[in-house]
């Protein structure tokens, strides 16, 4: 006996799939056309001299180059990461070994997430407020913009290394505290080591993602054509020199937004493509 | 004298060493690492909701002066953003957040919704996870680039489709019938629906993946084909999920500022139709906040936009939560 399905029932369900396969498709197109349009334009701007230079900031002849939006990304974002992966991870730890399913956890667990779709604008707003309009170690200032990068990274690092650190299988908690070994140090030595490639991808994801973001700079690290390691001044960022290259709308600036464009790209998919390679080889249980 | 295994009695409790302490227990100093951690790390989680509270007062203060003047509704609904006479109402602003929130998400959420079911239940298990991989790809790319893409490819491209939309139904209102601007709400929208597909999906495929298997198995072992499987088995267990993923796209799309702010025109007025220039709560910010930082109240009124664009994001996002909670422990 066969189970006829009807000609009407079978159409349906192959439109539908195929309308589902289309969505899927549609969905991937402007991917491959961001990333061909970056390698295309930003290869043709891509040169010793392009970032070996820093911007020059002239109106006329040569534009310069991107050192100083470069070093001022990784300076910053390396601040950042110094501040938000330490306390991220801390807020996890209370949530998973202390706050459990607490009245006081849960609210924590709630305003992080909440604080995960705060605009990242609003949080460069916020830093002006509290450091620079208040004065705070002068004006503009690269590690005003860690902080305000760093306000973005907290909630992404605590939500995934609260997840890892769920992963890690109670039985190696209990194991170690029936050995007698105190609660600091099963979490110091079995806990965190235990989690630590995921963590460090949790990390890695913010790092990608605070890397990417031009609003919380805008007006903390502001923009400066020179480059420096001083996180006491202000700071050129990648994103931020490409933010204000297309707003000039000059050939010449626009070919240097591409190539920065496609240098900033290159980083946070390399960082993105590292994090989830590693998340992939460290699942447990 | 015989010796009882009984390790009852043998409890921290009721031996004592010589110092009156449990035997089994630790010092007071040998303790003192572990309060300092327990205590520390709660202090460090409570410090998040001080912090968030801070955040609030403060944007709040700043922005009074702007609110003092022409009133929390009066700023907020006025139809009049003119900074050269220095009067701030942000309902144009308002207006464009809506609007290019709305367009991405009538043409986000079902692309995304299609990507997660596509991946989940039909696409071959090869397949399922470069899949994955690409689309969460998407939320990779750097909201600049997407707006320096958009200035320079996707408005020159698009330009002829919209005028021909344009002409063709300039029967209704709103969306024909008028010369299309380069940079538009509709423009804006799109980069949008881009943007929050990677997130409306992820979540989307979390939920789904709570649907359990005996309800999809038997939905198939009746006869039901693959779709209708997905209409009646995941779609109903999912729906609150679904919704919850479509809310925090929209809260992203409200927040979104840099590719909107170089794409939607910044003109401080409501657009007349789709394909008219406008402005964003975000985007006046990113724009006039340079210029803005020593005039005191073009200040107010810009941390206003934002104490608006806070509240818009966070009553949105905690709707979402809660129906993604609620969904997920369903």
């Amino acid at each position: 006996m066969t189970l006829a399905i009807s000609n009407r029932r079978k159409r349906k369900d192959l439109i539908m799939r195929a309308l589902l396969g289309l969505g899927t498709l549609v969905a991937l197109v402007p991917l491959v056309l961001v990333l061909w349009y970056v390698a295309k334009r930003g290869l043709s701007a891509w040169s010793w001299h392009f970032f070996s230079t820093d911007p020059t900031g002239s109106f006329l002849g040569d534009p310069g180059g991107v050192k100083s939006a470069i070093l001022g990304t990784i300076m910053m974002v390396a601040l950042a990461t110094v501040i938000a992966v330490p306390l991220g991870v801390g807020v996890a730890l209370y949530l998973t070994e202390y706050g459990k399913d607490s009245k006081f956890a849960k609210t924590v667990r709630y305003f992080i997430d909440v604080m995960t779709g705060v605009p990242s604008i609003v949080f460069g707003l916020f830093v002006f407020i509290v450091l620079i309009l208040s004065g705070v170690g002068g004006g503009y200032a690269g590690w005003k913009g860690s902080i305000a990068l760093a306000l973005l990274m907290l909630p992404i690092v605590t939500r995934s290394a609260e997840v890892v650190l769920l992963l890690v299988p109670s039985t190696l908690r209990e194991s170690a505290l029936a050995l007698g070994a105190p609660r600091w140090r099963v979490i110091a030595r079995v806990v965190l080591p235990t989690a630590l490639p995921g963590l460090v991808t949790g990390s890695l994801l913010a790092v990608a993602r605070a890397a990417g973001e031009t609003a919380p700079l805008l007006f903390t690290a502001a923009i400066v054509n020179g480059s420096t390691l001083d996180l006491g001044t202000r700071m050129n960022s990648l994103p931020v020199q490409i933010f204000n290259d297309v707003g000039q709308a000059q050939d010449r600036l626009v070919a240097r937004a591409w190539g920065a464009a496609l240098t900033l790209v290159v980083l946070v998919l390399l960082l993105t493509l590292i994090a989830r390679f590693m998340s992939r080889r460290s699942r447990f249980g | 004298m015989q010796r009882e295994p009984d390790l009852g009695i043998v409890s921290s409790a009721t031996v004592t060493a010589p110092g009156g302490r449990p035997v089994l227990g630790r010092s007071p100093a040998a303790r003192l690492p572990d309060q300092i951690l327990r205590w520390g790390l709660t202090v460090l989680a409570g410090a998040i909701l001080v912090l968030i509270a801070f955040f609030f007062v403060r944007l709040y203060v700043e922005a009074k002066p702007a609110f003092d003047k022409f009133g929390v509704i009066g700023f907020t609904f006025d139809n009049n953003w003119d900074v050269s006479r220095s009067i701030f109402g942000a309902l144009p602003l308002l207006v464009g957040t809506l609007v290019t929130s709305a367009v991405a998400l009538i043409i986000g959420v079902p692309v995304a919704i299609a990507a997660a079911l596509f991946v989940t239940e039909l696409s071959p298990r090869k397949a399922r996870g470069p899949l994955t991989i690409m689309v969460d790809l998407l939320a990779a790319v750097p909201s600049v680039v997407y707006g320096l893409w958009g200035v320079f490819v996707l408005i020159p491209k698009l330009k002829p489709a919209e005028q021909w939309v344009s002409d063709t139904l300039h029967f209704i209102p709103f969306i024909g019938g008028a010369a299309v601007a380069g940079p538009n709400y509709f423009i804006g929208g799109l980069i949008l629906a881009i943007m929050i597909v990677p997130i409306v999906s992820a979540i989307t495929r979390e939920v789904m993946a709570t649907v359990p298997s005996d309800h999809k198995e038997a939905a198939l072992a009746l006869g039901a084909t693959r779709w209708e499987m997905i209409r009646t088995a995941i779609l109903p267990y999912s729906r609150a999920g679904i919704t919850g993923a479509a809310m925090l796209g929209l809260g992203r799309a409200i927040g979104e500022t840099i590719a909107v702010t170089l794409v939607v025109g910044n003109a401080p007025q409501i657009g007349k139709h789709l394909f008219d220039q406008g402005y964003t709560l975000a985007a006046v910010i990113a724009n006039e906040f340079g210029e803005a930082a020593n005039n005191p109240i073009h200040r107010a009124a810009l941390i206003a936009a934002g104490l608006v664009l806070f509240v818009l994001t966070l009553v949105v996002n905690a709707a979402a939560r809660w129906f993604v909670n609620r969904s997920q422990r369903a």
